[in-house]
């Protein structure tokens, strides 16, 4: 392709490699910033816990250093506050990556990772586990979630493909599939449950991190991981739907493949998450936006950065939400929307006014 | 060898839509498809790029038949610019053109990048759109879109482009900005036409369709003539050469039983 062509345009092309150093140096900030986020969520809460008990804890348990610290305080941190706040962490980045990458596949900037009735599939499960009582004893109420939200996520992707595929179809009949679980969810509660079983449910459903352990911060940390890195993997696929099924076709993309494969993953890192830590809203769906702003359209780059926001603002909002109005803890998908949406607006508000 | 349907048919949505079409574009030259509304040119567009299979016939690339490659190894050779290609991202312009570069990764993303840039820059270039290579999508005109579309697909490297109506929405100086363009690139171009003139200029070759058939097919002046426009258009036309040996389609507002006035196309005759 060498026609010489003789438009005027200047020939010098203006490919920045500093743009590319700016990524790399925020995202490097922003691991730090996730480390150093989970650190200092930690000392937060009624039990005094300092940096410097956090740091001697983690030399400790990791066989680096034999330092005496007291047993409470060694609990404190290494079976209660460290557990959680890393799952927060884990939480943020796979709901903020299930997001971006939803919203990209599905070309709408509303869809977030519940949008094909994962959440409510999820919610249902664990009614029929937790109110019902059935097989509760062997799957328990995670298993539950987890499972009602893969059936949730079959019945849309069955429904989307019997009315002919396509991003709208597949929309509309995860909004069918969501409302057929949530009135499947208020059925059971209102036909069976007792007021004790109602509020630990509308808990459970409103997000909480209370009393995660170390093998739910493992099963999180290892699907979030293997999830970002398939979603990297596909960054260009991501970048390729920008304009449409029909260009990602001409680019090589296999379409319908991809885009099957995609929307699997999600639902898996989605379903996992909300059966430990129940349904975060606000997340998935916004956090993305956020990030595009302030990285760009490009996968390659809005993944990582969407997975360290994420992570860094639900370590934040849990540690907020768990001492906030203590003794009483606020339900973190509470916290979210409402530490989120003025952040937000900030960073809507600063890009419009930025050249 | 190049890009090449045989006898291809295909129904959509239970009507059909390419009726028994064969295409031997000659490589490097340009060929425009015209007809109606309907007559199936982004039909038989979309099973050149693959993106469609015919329900009989084949369409080869380099005798390979089409459904036995890859999409990627589809896409490096034949690139697309469709009509109502849109996008609410908030993408600039360099990064749209880069998007061409994708089937020319590895499944990790590690192409050469200097190569990456460089068809990136030269595809800018082409098109004149290195000034704007750093502006937003949002911020394009009409004709900017459909340049930085055409750059893109540059950027692919293709030895085939296929074009649906690239032309709509242009002003009457970016439609001849864009069609001079491409009909000078060293690539075998396929473009869906409405503009007869502008076919007649540009095209090496025309194909006309009709409910899906191919009803006529050669060279412009060969093909363009007063009763055909009549027939399959359902238009009076006026078909004629200028002083500069250039043929010109006019076209008379109507019913279309006045035709018997029309020139008699056999031998267009300068006017």
């Amino acid at each position: 392709m060498t026609t010489p062509v003789t438009d005027g345009a200047g020939s010098e092309s203006r490919t920045s490699p500093g743009n590319t150093l700016r990524v790399v140096l925020l995202l490097v900030g922003g691991v730090v910033a996730v480390a150093l986020s989970v650190g200092a969520a930690i000392t937060l809460g009624p039990a005094d816990v300092s940096l410097v008990n956090v740091r001697d804890v983690l030399l400790n348990h990791l066989g680096l250093a034999d330092i005496p610290v007291r047993v409470v305080k060694d609990a404190i941190v290494w079976e209660e506050r460290l557990p959680r706040a890393l799952t927060a962490a884990a939480a943020g980045a796979g709901l903020g990556i299930c997001g971006a990458v939803m919203q990209s596949l599905l070309r709408n900037p509303l869809a977030d990772p519940f949008l094909l009735g994962i959440s409510s599939g999820a919610s249902t499960g664990a009614v029929v586990i937790g109110v019902l009582g059935v097989g509760g004893s062997v799957i328990g109420l995670s298993g539950g979630a987890f499972i009602g939200a893969l059936l949730a996520f079959a019945l849309v992707m069955l429904l989307a493909r019997l009315a002919g595929g396509g991003t709208d179809r597949v929309i509309l009949a995860g909004v069918a599939s969501t409302q057929l679980f949530s009135a499947l969810t208020s059925f059971v509660i209102f036909a069976f449950a007792d007021a004790d079983e109602t509020r630990g449910v509308m808990f459970w459903l409103l997000g909480s991190l209370e009393g995660v352990r170390w093998d739910d911060v493992v099963l999180c940390a290892v699907v979030v991981a293997v999830g970002i890195a398939l979603c990297l993997a596909y960054s260009h696929a991501l970048d390729a739907f920008s304009f449409g099924d029909e260009i990602a076709a001409s680019l090589g993309i296999a379409v319908a493949r991809v885009r099957l494969g995609l929307l699997v993953l999600t639902a898996l890192i989605t379903a996992t998450l909300v059966s430990v830590t129940g349904a975060i809203g606000f997340v998935g769906l916004v956090l993305p936006h956020a990030a595009r702003f302030l990285f760009g359209p490009r996968h390659a780059a809005l993944i990582p950065a969407t997975a360290l926001i994420g992570a860094v603002f639900m370590v934040w909002v849990d540690a907020v939400s768990r001492v906030a109005f203590q003794p009483t803890p606020l339900p973190v998908g509470v916290g979210t929307a409402l530490v989120g949406v003025p952040a937000f607006v900030l960073i809507l508000v600063r890009k419009r006014r930025a050249p | 060898m190049t890009l090449q349907a045989e006898r291809v048919v295909w129904h959509r949505g239970g009507a059909l839509v390419v009726d028994d079409v064969t295409l031997r574009p000659a490589p490097g030259t340009t060929v425009g498809l015209l007809g109606p509304n309907g007559s199936g040119k982004s039909s038989l567009l979309r099973l050149l790029g693959g993106t469609a299979k015919p329900d009989s016939g084949v369409v080869t690339l380099d005798g390979a038949e089409l459904r036995s490659l890859t999409r990627r190894d589809i896409a490096r050779a034949v690139a697309v610019v469709s009509q109502h290609a849109d996008t609410d991202v908030d993408i600039r312009v360099r990064d749209v053109v880069r998007l061409g570069r994708i089937p020319h990764r590895d499944s990790f993303g590690t192409a050469s990048a200097t190569r990456d840039e460089e068809a990136v820059a030269e595809a800018l270039r082409h098109t004149g759109l290195t000034d704007k290579a750093d502006q937003r999508w949002d911020t394009l005109s009409g004709g900017e879109r459909q340049r930085a579309h055409i750059a893109r697909a540059l950027a692919q490297e293709p030895r085939e482009l296929l074009l649906d109506e690239p032309t709509n929405h242009l002003d009457i100086r970016h439609q001849l900005e864009l069609l001079s363009l491409v009909s000078r690139l060293p690539v075998t171009s396929v473009i869906a036409l409405h503009d007869l003139n502008l076919a007649a200029t540009f095209c090496d070759e025309v194909i006309v369709l009709e409910r899906g058939r191919a009803v006529a097919g050669g060279s412009p002046r060969e093909v363009l003539t007063a009763e055909l426009i009549a027939r399959v258009y359902g238009v009076r036309a006026r078909v004629g050469v200028d002083d500069r040996d250039r043929l010109t389609v006019l076209f008379e507002p109507g019913p279309l039983d006045e035709s018997a006035e029309l020139t008699p196309e056999d031998a267009p005759r300068p006017w």
